[in-house]
């Protein structure tokens, strides 16, 4: 059971990475002129695009808790509607917190929402997917021992991993190399995007080594 | 003319002088209408050589106002009118040299390296033609030390000694002359004087010192062997082509610059031993820090031979030392004897670790820090060895100290503390102000708090010159610099609003812990003394800032009271501190400290209600320390009526000892400031404040036994001390000192003692430092005063009266909070010893690193910018820091004296 958990995790995961892999070569096909860093907003959009919708494909197919016991349609539209409202919050508690960190007020706005935007779909979109908008399940996963899956598991390890990379992300700025990547936010992004895949690939391979220690409570 | 600073360099020097005064920088007139009602009299009487005017006024209102300021405009246009007059007067064989000793920075200070204060302009004219060509669209630099060679030789005087400047050859072109060489011959000439001078002065040099380095030398020696015969060939056949003697210029042109790039280069030496020696130091006292803090919770722990050992091996160390440095006849020198003695003190401790550790202690022991605080500390440590990160520390430490805050507050969530498993049952997200008051959300709030404190005083930074992009906040000038009235009014406002509230805040906090009850003198000081401090600071303030609008009849009285006005203030604030250090128990001792009062006090019936109440203020806190017989009598006045809880002097005594000294330091402190920076220390309490609560709540409470400030804790703090540091507009940097500072009471100057204003500049410099390091002992006294809210929250729930009143079989659970150190009085000596070697360890760490970088890149292109102006400011930041660490423990340990004198006066009163 635990051993095609884990291989499931590992062929999701993969599919994650191929979609960022995706977000940089595919739009070159169709767009004049794209790079990562020249058209870096181009940029963050379509990988937010494409991860979310990556995500949101793996759970419906993959179906990591599979216990929905109401399925009505209005049930169904109003978790969309709260998971929509929940990704936004998500979007402008980070860049409240990015401003807070020292971002810039007003200057740079679009492209600090649009960090910000990046992060929560490397954060918040894997949550609101496997846990779904309930705040509750949310802080539950986030402490110790509060994980009860492999898939859970995972999403910490990745989550966190994200903020990681963000946050190493900031310290070349003040660096004196002058290369274009230094510019606020696009460090970041490119952090917490190597953050995100790091995760992605880190935590497969650490639940598989560790499957002896880990227990989970409902497993 | 002019500056009077010329008479004490040259006395005797000048056979007529007009001098003036020069020392009062807020004096822009006095100096410059001395010399205009001199000069041009003097220039017409032609009883000259040499005439030397130096104005002021331009320094002296950059110093004031900035460059940006009509004053300077005003002051411009004079000199512009001066210049003007004396051009007219000027006659055909005459030279008029205007020069600036020196520029200014955007803020118009100088003193520092930056390139706007050590360019300055240079303005040469005469009536004759000087140049023969039209000069060049970018003049070149001149070196200042090139006025000389030049003015000598243009005076026909021999050029000075130990000259190594270069003549500007362009003034040496003789121009009636008819020969058409001539004036290439000239200036050949004037360098060839020039060179054969520094020729000579080099060759003595190098015969006295030995650090030129030789190959340059002999190089620079056989080019000027060769320009010299060139020159002198050339002066047999002066026929000779223009193409030769412009050589020969070259070559002479070369050898001078030559001579000036290897001296400068050899003048900048390092002693390699001695950085080496010092960081050993440095990082043995580090560890030892780290050794110690480590060994103090350990049980058969003892102060005393920690103390007597070391001094005598030090000293032991030293004799040795000194008697072999006596034997084999060398120089004996006080730094070596000195690195001896402390590494002789060091070395005991160090083998004796040795020795401990391999026989029983892990490796893991060793690094007691927890990984994301030792990673934080590595982070810092290592970016002192960047210099783009030195000049973004002001950026870097505010990032630093956000993660520190995130990562406490995850923390506390990691660990479940943050949030209630009530708070988990609630299944809609509320706000963290909500209306559920868990002590998780408290957390979240204040966190939040932090990060918004942070960044608005951020919003006060001055920017390096390093990055010219960034714009320096304008609120760092003082008012004084403001154009508009309407504006200048609104900030007066915010400022004595800023001081207001911090008043307001300190004294809520004092009464919500009911420090502010007792008629002992501190506490009426408090009540009576800090505002007239914030009168007195924002009387001076509306002065200053609008000196210049005043009518000349009361100029007078303004000048006066802006004498008066900071040294009142700082008097106040030196009273209170006193009174502070003579009676810091700012319990409730007047119902303590009469025989008869005190009887009322324990005989419930007879006492009046007053006294009812101040005897259930001090029972719950007192009762531990009484004896038996008074504690049944206690429990009897328990049974008796409802008691209160929200009294907790003694709960309290120490940190509301504490936080006065802070408040009545900060003052005097605030007063160096400019008037915008008061914003910045409320926010600097309030942070501050909030990261103790913060802190204390991931701290549970010991009963008795070690009490431990964890890293994390320490960190913080001083993180914030340097963050503090750069939102008051500082930076570490030698053009950034805020020099006004040294004029705060003595507008007319200081006269000629130096210590003073030194000691103004440092205490402006180093406030936050100073600030820090003296709250530190805050750090381990905090999470005792937390313990009272959280006994009240939970009691809240059963009684709907007044918060403070509980039942009385409630009462036997009273937080002793503070108390609880007295109680263990072995581990609290021993958990301030801990916290004061935590700190320095942290602080400790910070200059080794500046220490390695200014050694290890001591080539690096940014050395005299950037590493060592950040070495010195850090050392200095650091000594200021162990002398307030050594003051905050002086205090709580006089605290801790005192209330153990009043505990002994109340039971001998008792047993009376």
């Amino acid at each position: 059971m635990k051993n095609a958990d884990i291989k499931r995790l590992l062929y999701t995961h993969l599919l994650c990475i191929f979609s960022i892999i995706l977000s940089i070569f595919i739009p070159s096909f169709f767009l004049e002129n794209f790079s990562v860093l020249e058209t870096h907003l181009m940029w963050l959009c379509i990988c937010s695009v494409f991860v979310t919708a990556v995500n949101l494909v793996l759970y419906v197919v993959v179906k990591p808790n599979a216990s929905s016991k109401r399925s009505s349609l209005s049930y169904k539209v109003t978790r969309f509607l709260k998971c929509c409202f929940y990704f936004l919050m998500s979007c402008f508690v980070f860049h409240v917190i990015f401003v807070l960190y020292g971002a810039p007020l007003i200057e740079l706005v679009l492209e600090t929402f649009l960090f910000a935007v990046i992060l929560s779909t490397f954060t918040t979109v894997p949550c609101l997917c496997l846990l779904g908008p309930n705040l509750k399940a949310w802080l539950r996963v986030f402490s110790r021992n509060g994980v009860t899956s492999v898939w859970e598991n995972s999403l910490q390890i990745t989550t966190i991993s994200s903020f990681l990379g963000t946050w190493l992300g900031a310290f070349p700025i003040p660096l004196d190399w002058e290369r274009p990547w230094q510019v606020w936010p696009i460090s970041c992004t490119l952090g917490a995007t190597f953050g995100y895949v790091a995760g992605l690939i880190i935590s497969p391979l650490w639940i598989y080594w560790n499957r002896k220690q880990l227990t989970y409570k409902n497993n | 003319m002019g500056d009077d600073t010329w008479k004490d360099l040259f006395p005797g020097a000048f056979s007529q002088a007009f001098f003036f005064s020069s020392f009062n920088v807020r004096d822009l007139h006095t100096v410059d209408n001395g010399i205009m009602e001199h000069l041009y009299p003097t220039m017409d009487s032609g009883e000259w050589d040499v005439l030397i005017a130096h104005f002021l006024g331009v320094d002296h209102c950059g110093h004031k106002h900035g460059p940006h300021h009509p004053e300077m405009a005003k002051k411009l246009s004079q000199m512009d009118q001066v210049i003007q007059g004396i051009v007219e007067r000027l006659e055909n064989d005459t030279l008029l040299v205007v020069i600036g000793d020196h520029g200014m920075t955007k803020s118009g200070d100088h003193g520092g390296d930056s390139e706007l204060e050590i360019s300055a302009a240079l303005f040469l004219y005469s009536p004759t033609a000087l140049f023969l060509r039209a000069p060049p669209e970018e003049p070149e630099v001149v070196p200042q030390i090139s006025l000389v060679p030049t003015l000598a030789l243009l005076l026909g005087l021999p050029i000075p000694f130990g000259n190594i400047g270069e003549v500007m050859a362009e003034l040496f072109s003789a121009v009636e002359d008819s020969q058409p060489h001539s004036s290439a011959l000239a200036q050949a000439t004037a360098l060839y004087l020039n060179a054969q001078q520094v020729f000579r002065f080099l060759h003595t040099y190098s015969a006295a010192a030995q650090d030129l380095q030789v190959e340059e030398f002999h190089r620079l020696n056989n080019l000027f062997s060769k320009a010299s015969a060139d020159y002198l060939r050339l002066l047999q056949s002066p026929q000779g082509a223009e193409a030769a003697l412009q050589t020969v210029i070259t070559e002479l042109q070369e050898f001078l610059r030559g001579v000036r790039a290897m001296c400068i280069e050899s003048w900048a030496r390092f002693s390699l031993v001695r950085m080496a020696g010092g960081a050993a130091l440095l990082a043995a006292a580090c560890f030892l820090c780290l050794l110690i803090a480590q060994w103090a919770t350990s049980p058969g722990f003892h102060l005393r031979p920690l103390l007597l050992i070391p001094v005598a091996w030090g000293l032991a160390g030293v004799v040795v030392c000194a008697g072999l440095l006596a034997t084999t006849e060398l120089k004996l020198d006080p730094v070596v004897l000195g690195a001896v003695a402390a590494m002789g003190s060091v070395l005991h401790i160090l083998w004796k670790a040795w020795a401990g550790w391999g026989s029983k202690r892990p490796l893991a022991a060793l690094l007691p820090i927890p990984r994301p605080v030792l990673l934080l500390l590595l982070i810092r440590f290592a970016a002192f060895f960047s210099d783009s990160f030195v000049v973004a520390e002001a950026r870097a430490i505010r990032f630093l100290l956000g993660s520190l805050i995130l990562l406490l507050v995850a923390q506390l969530h990691w660990e479940g503390k943050l949030l209630p498993p009530k708070l988990l049952t609630i299944p809609r997200f509320s706000a963290p102000t909500g209306p559920s008051r868990h002590k998780g959300t408290h957390a979240l709030g204040l966190g939040v708090g932090l990060l918004l404190c942070i960044r608005l005083a951020g919003l006060f930074h001055r920017c390096p010159e390093e990055t010219p992009a960034c714009h320096s906040s304008p609120w760092l000038s003082p008012l004084a610099s403001m154009v508009g009235g309407r504006a200048k009014n609104l900030w007066y406002g915010a400022c004595v609003g800023a001081l207001v509230a911090l008043l307001a805040a300190v004294r809520l906090w004092l009464r919500r812990y009911g420090n502010l009850k007792s008629p002992e003198p501190p506490v009426l000081f408090v009540r009576w003394g800090l505002p007239l401090m914030v009168l007195g600071t924002a009387a001076y303030w509306a002065l200053s800032s609008g000196a210049d609008e005043a009518p000349p009849r009361l100029r007078a009285l303004v000048t006066g009271a802006s004498v008066v006005l900071p040294r009142a203030v700082a008097g106040l604030a030196a009273s209170g501190l006193l009174l502070l250090l003579w009676r810091p128990v700012t319990a409730l001792a007047e119902a303590t400290m009469g025989a008869p009062r005190m009887r009322t006090v324990l005989t419930p019936f007879s006492g009046p209600p007053t006294s009812q109440a101040d005897l259930d203020y001090v029972v719950p806190q007192i009762y531990r320390h009484m004896q038996e017989e008074i504690r049944g009598r206690l429990e009897r006045t328990k049974s008796q009526g409802p008691l209160t809880v929200a009294a907790y002097q003694l709960g309290s005594v120490y940190s509301a000892a504490m936080v006065t000294a802070l408040t009545l330091l900060a003052f005097p402190l605030l007063l160096l400031h400019a008037e915008r920076i008061s914003l910045v220390f409320l926010l600097l309490f309030l942070q501050s404040f909030l990261l103790l609560h913060l802190l204390a709540a991931g701290i549970p409470i010991t009963t008795s036994g070690p009490f431990t400030v964890p890293w994390q804790a320490v960190s913080a703090w001083a993180l914030m001390a340097t963050q503090t540091f750069y939102s008051t507009g500082h930076q570490p940097v030698f053009p950034t000192i805020h020099w006004h500072a040294a004029f705060v009471g003595f507008p007319e100057g200081h006269g000629s003692s130096t210590w003073l204003p030194a000691l103004l500049v440092g205490a402006n410099t180093f406030a936050s430092h100073l600030l820090f390091a003296v709250g530190c002992p805050l750090l381990l006294l905090w999470p005792f005063l937390c313990e009272s809210q959280g006994s009240q929250k939970r009691r809240q729930p059963h009684g709907n009266e007044a918060e403070a009143r509980v039942g009385p079989e409630e009462g036997e659970e009273e937080p002793l909070m503070e108390m609880r150190l007295r109680d263990a009085p072995h581990h609290f000596n021993v958990a301030l010893l801990q916290l004061g070697l935590k700190y320095l360890f942290v602080l400790g760490i910070q200059i080794l690193a500046c220490a390695l970088a200014a050694s290890i890149l001591r080539r690096h292109l940014m050395v005299w910018k950037v590493f060592a102006p950040k070495f010195i400011f850090e050392a200095m930041g650091f000594i200021v820091s162990s002398v307030g660490l050594f003051l905050g423990l002086a205090l709580v340990m006089r605290v801790d004296g005192a209330v153990s004198s009043w505990l002994q006066q109340l039971v001998l009163a008792q047993q009376r």
